[in-house]
This record gives structure tokens, C-alpha cells and sequence, in this order.
């Protein structure tokens, strides 16, 4: 494995950060450390110029206004175009997830997405929040997934790209599948944050920039939490 | 001051009474202290009943996401120098609540409400307050409550040309923009440890510039007012009638002497000065078992509610140094039910304690906490908590249902 650190950026917390959107980043942080994997990772405000050589981009979920602004701000300076045409990884939740698509709804009316990915959002007719599980689209090899959602949007997704999972409970894009998984861009719904109570999915997105696999962790309190939330399902 | 409750119609004593019986009954069966199920039968005999009881008085509401409850205990306690005051201790801060509170002090003259931020538009009409204090707004429990920026719109507009004082926090973005459609407005620097909720501008979105204290929009007017109510280093209070005023607290911390400043400017739009105040304000020793000092056994335990980000900021603040400290977690409906909020908290201040984990949601905890590497000990219960600290101090912080749950085996602690 290369000793160059592992580069994060979380993108725009001033604007991209509800629910514990931090978490995320702290996660994969101290994943990559626990195996002796240097690592920085630093938060770019959204007045800053958007660094495009970084290994990994994190957005987070925000408000309609801060979602809005964030995709003028995206389209504007162009950094994560250029990092997704490096074969840079993105992990993004929510307005996050959103906005990495064609178009999606902030205040009432339709707004231009980055279009890194073939998927639009719109209005659902009621505000999906609650547990969400599913099972990983298989090529991934993940565990279940399990999270929590929260959120009035509803994604539809390209014919071209693969949903991150199908739902077993929830409602995640439409009621059926949940998320994406595009290349090394994975968007979600979830919070709780995703990553904490999907570690597996941390090791993937860290495996994609070291290039192969990671060795185990012992992650006694992730499994117990995973356990826990995924039998409150019944 | 004169101030005198009118008489009630027929039809509203009659409610009255009606609500003082199913709060008592509730009361008896042990079912709680029957405010919300008292104001609803009340409120369903004559649904104008929280105006009519409000009329004639003179009213103070105070709301916020974090330090409602406490800053209306402060501000009924200082009222209390003029006469008797109705108050919805128990913090039913819903229109039941405020409808119970004062039935049940039909003669007070005056009224000191907590209001549920989400309750301030509706309550405002009703009540016709003579000040509305506004101490913050930030991130608590999004899966069902107001984001913070709706929430700030929502008061900007109940507020819009409203004849009433407002005594506002300057230090926080969201209050200011909330305020500024309102005729009148005392400033008070309350301080605002968490800002993560106020990076941007809400009025036009750009990056606010932040430089100590001070906040301004590079885009628009928005910026921080000058305050006439402010904490010093020292934590005493600087009046706008030039003194310096100090405060001696049974609470703990900053964020409440930041409280009792507040509530000082709100006393004195009632005409009660803070020599008078504060002597009041210092007795208040606990809120419904907030920062309530329990004995039993050998223990000595304090207990500390926390319900959102900006709350556990203030309360590992407020920890004892050097004292073993349980924290309970649970997400209930009252909670919130999500948990991702943990990653708003740096528990790191914790590092180098005995720390426990208990609650429905402890495994939440435990793998926050261990990302965040500070160790800990995961227990059952708060039973097994005591018996793993051994004699001495504990410090328990928790979220609400959490709390109740300790609080109930503490045998309901005020």
C-alpha cells in the first residue's frame, strides 16, 4: 500500500452538514488509521476553492437554500468535476445526494444539478422518515444495509446507473431502491450516520483508493449496533 | 402597575373548572402532572380559553431551542416581586400547557410562559405578551421538528408588526433575523457556543464574517446588534443602567448566567431591577430535576438534561472535573428518533473519567464514543451505573426520556 496519505474532503460543512454529516468523515478517518493507513482529512467551506486532487468527497445533507447555493457554488468552480474525472470517490447523503444528479427541488421550483450522475429528484407526496433497511446491490459484496432517513425528496435513477440497495423497509428513492452506485460515487438517503451503522461501506470507499482489500477490524460496538437496529425491524 | 385578570364568561369558568378536575384526577392516578390533559379538556369547552384566561394580564413568553425552561423559572421567580405569577413550570410548553398554568392561577396578575418554538406563532394572538424573549435557535430533533431555517422564518413572520417588546440574544444569527421585523428590541449577548447551524446568512445566504464575538453579512444589513444586556469575563452581568450587576447561581454553568442576564432584561421591562431580581433568581436551585443534587446511598449524583447539540456542548461544560460521569441515551418520540446528532457532539472533554454508557441507544453511544476515542464502560441500567462508581460523585447527562427514566428511579427529584 502507498504511503501518501489518504486525502478527505468534506465538502462545504457550512452549508452541507444537518444530522451529524461529520460523522461520516470522522469514520473513515479513524478506519483508514486503525490500519496504519496515513490519513487527513479537511473541510472546505463553500467561499474556498474546491481541491480536485483528493481521494475521497464527502456531502452532506442541508436545508433547500444551503442545498441550492451549494449546487451553484459545485457548478461554479468545478474542482469535483474534475476530481470524478481523476477517479476520485464520493460518498454523499441527502440534499448531498440529491444534487450530484440532473435536477432536484429546493423552495418549490426546479434547480440544476452537478449531473455527475443520471438521476433526477423531485417532491414525494409525504416526508419519508424512520428506519430503512435493504440488501446491497450484490456486486458490492456488502452486508445489509441499515440507516436512517429522513427526507421529502424522491430520486429517480437512469437506466445506466444501479440503485446502492433494494428496500426491505422504508422508503429510500422511491419505496423499492435506495441510493446509488455509479462507478466510485455513492449516494444515499441515510443518516445515522451511514457510515457508522454501515462500516462495510467505509471499508469499500477506502479500498477504492488503496486499491485492494483492507484487513478486518474488530468492530465489536458496530456489529452490536448493527444487530440491534436491524432486529427492531423485526 | 395595575394589572387585574378580567372576570371570566360563564362558559370559560366552566372550563376552567373542568380542567383543574381532569388535571387533579391525572394527578392522583399518578398519570403525571396533568397539565396537557387538563388544558385539553379545557381547551375543548371553549376553545378560546387560553385568550380569555390571558386577558388582563400582564404577559411575558419565553421560547428557544435550549435554556426555555430555565430562563421562565428565572423570570417567574424575579415577577415575583411585584405579585403572584402563573407559570407553566413543569415545562408543558404547548397551548394546553399555557391554558393550565393559568387556570390554575386564576388570581395572578401576571403570567411568565415557556413556549415550544414551534407554539409562538399561535401563542403571540392569544396571549397578547408584553415581552417575547427569543434566546436561540439551532438543530434539535429534524426528524420531526422545524429545520432551523423554516423555524427562524416562521418567528420572523409571527413577529412581523406584532406591539409587543421583544428581548432578544444578539450573539445568534437566526434570533437577529427572526427579530429584526419587530418594532422593539432589547439585545442581550447570551452568548453561542454552537454555530453550526448559523454559517450562513439567513437573510441572503452568503458566508457570515465571524470576528470574536461579532458577526456581520458581507451581502446584506444582517449583523450582530449591539447588545444593552451582556455577560462579562467574569460572569457578572453589565446593565444598560451602566452597573455591573454580579450573579450568584445555584445552576451550573455559563449558558446559565446567560439565562439569568436575559431574564434580568425581561424583568426590567416590568419595572423590576435587578438588585430586586436577583436575589429571586438565586434560589432557583433545580427545574423538574434539572441540575437537581440527589443523595442516596453513598452517592451524590447531579443530574444534567441534555436534548440536542447545543445543549451537550453546554453540559460537558458543566461537568465536574475529575468525577465519574454516566451518560444515557434513548430515542423515543419525545427524543427525536434519530441519533446521527452524537456526531455533532465532541465528547473528547470526556477523556481521562470513569465514563458509563446506559439507555435504549446506548450502542449509539458506545460507537461514537469509540471513534472519538474516549473509553468507556457500557452498563444495563443506572442501578449497575452506581454500582461500578463505587462512593462519591456522579454526574449523570441524558436526553429526556433518559432523564425521566433516572429521574423516576430517583423518585421523581425536583
Amino acid at each position: 500500500m502507498s504511503t501518501e496519505a489518504i486525502r478527505i474532503v468534506w465538502v462545504y460543512p457550512d452549508l452541507l452538514s444537518t444530522y451529524g454529516d461529520r460523522g461520516n468523515l470522522l469514520i473513515l478517518e479513524q478506519r483508514a488509521r486503525r490500519r496504519g493507513l496515513p490519513v487527513e482529512g479537511i473541510g472546505v467551506h463553500y467561499d474556498q476553492p474546491l481541491p480536485d486532487s483528493a481521494d475521497i468527497y464527502l456531502l452532506g445533507g442541508g436545508e433547500d437554500r444551503p442545498q441550492v447555493l451549494a449546487a451553484e457554488k459545485l457548478r461554479a468552480d468545478g474542482g469535483l468535476h474534475r476530481a470524478v474525472s481523476r477517479g476520485a470517490a464520493i460518498f454523499s447523503v441527502c440534499a448531498g445526494y440529491q444534487l450530484l444528479g440532473t435536477s432536484f427541488y429546493g423552495n418549490g421550483e426546479r434547480y440544476q444539478g452537478l449531473g455527475l450522475i443520471d438521476l433526477s429528484s423531485d417532491r414525494g407526496e409525504t416526508r419519508a422518515v424512520g428506519e430503512l433497511a435493504g440488501d446491497v446491490t450484490p456486486e458490492l459484496g456488502l452486508p445489509p444495509l441499515t440507516g436512517f432517513e429522513n427526507h421529502g425528496g424522491r430520486t429517480h435513477l437512469g437506466p445506466n446507473v444501479r440503485p446502492l440497495a433494494a428496500v426491505r423497509h422504508g422508503v429510500g428513492n422511491d419505496g423499492t431502491t435506495e441510493g446509488v452506485w455509479s462507478g466510485r460515487m455513492i449516494g444515499t438517503y441515510l443518516h445515522g450516520p451511514a457510515l457508522a451503522r454501515n462500516p462495510a461501506l467505509a471499508d469499500l470507499l477506502l479500498s477504492w483508493v488503496v486499491g485492494q482489500q483492507l484487513p478486518p477490524l474488530q468492530d465489536e460496538w458496530p456489529t452490536k449496533l448493527r444487530g440491534e437496529r436491524l432486529a427492531a425491524l423485526g | 402597575m395595575n394589572t387585574e385578570p378580567v372576570p371570566l364568561p360563564l362558559r370559560a369558568k366552566l372550563a376552567t373548572t373542568l380542567l383543574k378536575s381532569a388535571a387533579a384526577l391525572s394527578r392522583a392516578t399518578g398519570r403525571g402532572d396533568g397539565s396537557v390533559i387538563g388544558g385539553r379538556v379545557g381547551l375543548k369547552v371553549e376553545p378560546q380559553l387560553l385568550a380569555l384566561l390571558a386577558r388582563g394580564r400582564e404577559v411575558a413568553l419565553v421560547s428557544g431551542t435550549n435554556g426555555k425552561t430555565t430562563t421562565t423559572r428565572f423570570v417567574a421567580a424575579a415577577l415575583g416581586v411585584l405579585g403572584d405569577v402563573a407559570t407553566n413550570s413543569f415545562g408543558a410548553n404547548m397551548p394546553t400547557g399555557h391554558t393550565t398554568a393559568l387556570a390554575q392561577s386564576v388570581g395572578a396578575p401576571y403570567a411568565v410562559l415557556e413556549v415550544d418554538e414551534h407554539y409562538l406563532r399561535g401563542v403571540l394572538p392569544q396571549t397578547t405578551p408584553r415581552v417575547v424573549a427569543l434566546l436561540n435557535l439551532s438543530r434539535d430533533q429534524l426528524d420531526r421538528a422545524m429545520e432551523v431555517g423554516m423555524m427562524a422564518e416562521a418567528w420572523r413572520k409571527a413577529l412581523d408588526g406584532v406591539h409587543t417588546h421583544i428581548v432578544a440574544n444578539c450573539d445568534d444569527p437566526m434570533i437577529v433575523w427572526a427579530a429584526s421585523t419587530s418594532r422593539e428590541v432589547t439585545w442581550v449577548a447570551a452568548g453561542q457556543r454552537w454555530q453550526e447551524d448559523s454559517f450562513v446568512c439567513p437573510n441572503c445566504g452568503r458566508h457570515l464574517d465571524r470576528e470574536g464575538v461579532h458577526w456581520a453579512c458581507p451581502g446584506c444589513q444582517l449583523r450582530r446588534p449591539t447588545p444593552t444586556w451582556s455577560l462579562d469575563d467574569t460572569d457578572a452581568v453589565l446593565a444598560p443602567d451602566g452597573n455591573r450587576y454580579e450573579v450568584t447561581l445555584q445552576l451550573p454553568g455559563r449558558v446559565n448566567k446567560a439565562n439569568a442576564a436575559t431574564a434580568l432584561a425581561v424583568a426590567a421591562r416590568f419595572g423590576v431591577s435587578p438588585t430586586q431580581a436577583l436575589p429571586r433568581i438565586a434560589q432557583v436551585a433545580s427545574i423538574a430535576g434539572r441540575y437537581a443534587t440527589v443523595v442516596k446511598g453513598d452517592h451524590v449524583i447531579r443530574l444534567l438534561l441534555a436534548k440536542n447539540p447545543a445543549g451537550w456542548l453546554e453540559a460537558l461544560d458543566m461537568v465536574e472535573p475529575g468525577c465519574p460521569v454516566l451518560l444515557a441515551i434513548n430515542a423515543r418520540d419525545p427524543d427525536g428518533l434519530d441519533t446521527s446528532w452524537l456526531y455533532d457532539v465532541d465528547f473528547s472533554p470526556l477523556r481521562g473519567r470513569h465514563v458509563l454508557v446506559s439507555g435504549d441507544r446506548a450502542y449509539d453511544l458506545c460507537v461514537r464514543l469509540d471513534i472519538n476515542e474516549v473509553p468507556f464502560e457500557h452498563v444495563p441500567n443506572f442501578g449497575t451505573a452506581l454500582a461500578r462508581t463505587g462512593n462519591g460523585r456522579l454526574e449523570v447527562i441524558a436526553n429526556y426520556t433518559a432523564f425521566q427514566d433516572i429521574r423516576a428511579e430517583l423518585d421523581r427529584v425536583n
